[in-house]
């Protein structure tokens, strides 16, 4: 099996952003040690579609079908779909993609978020799904909120849902953060803004997708994700992925 | 003309409230709270693994959270391989693992790696997530033909990677982000 790329660090945030004031204790001063790549980085834990429940993939219900009240979660209705890919535009099968997000206000289900805006008794904030044989996923939700953070006096945050994805290998894990198009309060992001290529940014703005859009209920945002991708193999005859 | 691949999605920060998404149990959320992702069920001879994630300051970093990717007791991955998370605790900063000791496992070209777990680590602050090694101080033998630690070039730096032996199946491994002491992380 070839080894994956190696990680174009400058599109990545560096790890110290004085912008973002947390970075600057908790960036490592060293620079990262280059290794090659052994067995436990091209591969990488395999989640089996049946761990999933039901409602998983369905923030609108999920919470309040586990407390029991079985209601549905206030906001603006959507649905988030997309593709997950490497960098040489294979689709990444079968892989889990996990999201948490504020609900419709703002306001995040945690013992920590003290921000004044309500929690919504039927809405926990937190799904997940996996990506079909094509790369394909999809989930359904509530737009968040956008919320204010204690960083420079008050900053805010633009309306964004976490999102962690696996791939087929340790050296393709992902944690990113999804914003939605058109939203004014991303460019002033510090968050955002540890991001240094605009270019990268506008990869991490989901778009709305009229074509797909489900009437009455929801609208819909497409949110491609793409992971590394393998190196080719110029000298030897065999099928990708063998 | 340079090829053009796509590029790979950019990193952000997983914040805070990172339990809501992937820990949800530790979150006191109603959905999956029996999950117990940081004890790893598995054949072999049991081990717990504690420790700390500390600041350039030196203070716990109490909203980390870390995942820990280990062959089983055959040297197996992929399917087989061990996958584990854990959330520091809320109070103390304190994570812990319970899995088993991996053995030693193959890398390129023939060669073998000494024993270790591979850990990422996230939280609020950390843009992009960090990846090291926890290796075992009883296998100090085949530290020194280990591929990773030979190519960390001082003797401190790599006593980073190796964690201490707190009693029989007691292992301590503090991850230190920044300063005197600072944790080898890899860029694989
Ligand atoms: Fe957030």
């Amino acid at each position: 099996m070839t080894d994956y790329m190696r990680r174009d660090r400058s599109w990545h945030p560096p790890a110290y952003t004085p912008g973002y004031k947390t970075s600057v204790l908790r960036s490592p001063k060293c620079a990262l040690l280059s290794l090659d790549q052994g067995p436990a980085e091209k591969s990488g834990p395999v989640f089996k579609a049946d761990m999933l429940h039901e409602l998983d993939n369905d923030l609108i219900r999920n919470y309040a079908a586990a407390t029991g009240t079985g209601g549905e979660a206030i906001g603006e209705r959507i649905i988030v779909h997309g593709r997950v890919m490497d960098e040489t535009g294979r689709p990444v099968p079968r892989t889990l993609l996990e999201v948490w997000q504020a609900n419709a206000g703002g306001r995040y289900r945690h013992r920590n978020d003290r921000y004044l805006a309500p929690l919504d008794p039927n809405f926990g904030g937190c799904g997940r799904c996996m990506s079909d044989d094509d790369g394909r996923y999809f989930f359904r939700t509530i737009k968040p909120g956008p919320y204010p953070w204690p960083n420079h006096g008050s900053d805010w945050r633009p309306a964004h849902i976490h999102v962690s994805v696996f791939g087929e290998a340790f050296a393709q894990r992902l944690i990113t953060q999804l914003y939605f198009e058109g939203d004014p309060l991303i460019p002033l992001c510090p968050i955002v803004r540890t991001i240094r290529d605009d270019r990268a940014v506008d990869q991490l703005v989901a778009r709305l997708d009229m074509g797909e859009m489900r009437s009455f209920d929801c609208l819909v945002y497409r949110f491609d994700i793409v992971l590394r991708g393998r190196q080719q193999t110029f000298f030897e005859n065999r099928p990708e992925g063998m | 003309m340079p090829v053009n691949y796509l590029k790979e999605t950019p990193s952000q920060t997983a914040g805070p409230y990172v339990h809501i998404g992937l820990l949800p149990a530790q979150a006191g959320l109603a959905m999956r709270h029996n999950e117990a992702l940081n004890v790893i069920a598995a054949e072999g001879e049991r081990i717990v693994i504690e420790g700390i994630v500390h600041d350039g300051l030196g203070n716990p970093v109490k909203d980390a959270l870390i995942e820990l990717w280990q062959c089983n007791a055959r040297g197996e991955l992929g399917a087989k391989g061990l996958w584990g998370r854990a959330g520091a605790d809320s109070e103390t900063g304190l994570y812990r693992f319970e899995t088993i000791r991996p053995p030693a496992l193959p890398w390129r070209n023939g060669q073998n790696q000494a024993p270790h777990c591979s850990l990422l680590v996230f939280a609020r602050g950390i843009n992009i997530h960090l990846h090291t090694r926890m290796y075992f101080p009883e296998d100090l033998a085949l530290h020194a033909a280990d591929p990773a630690l030979q190519r960390v070039d001082s003797a401190a730096r790599r006593a980073t990677l190796v964690a201490a032996k707190q009693g029989p199946g007691q292992y301590r491994f503090d991850i230190r982000l920044q300063g005197e002491n600072e944790t080898v992380f890899f860029d694989m």
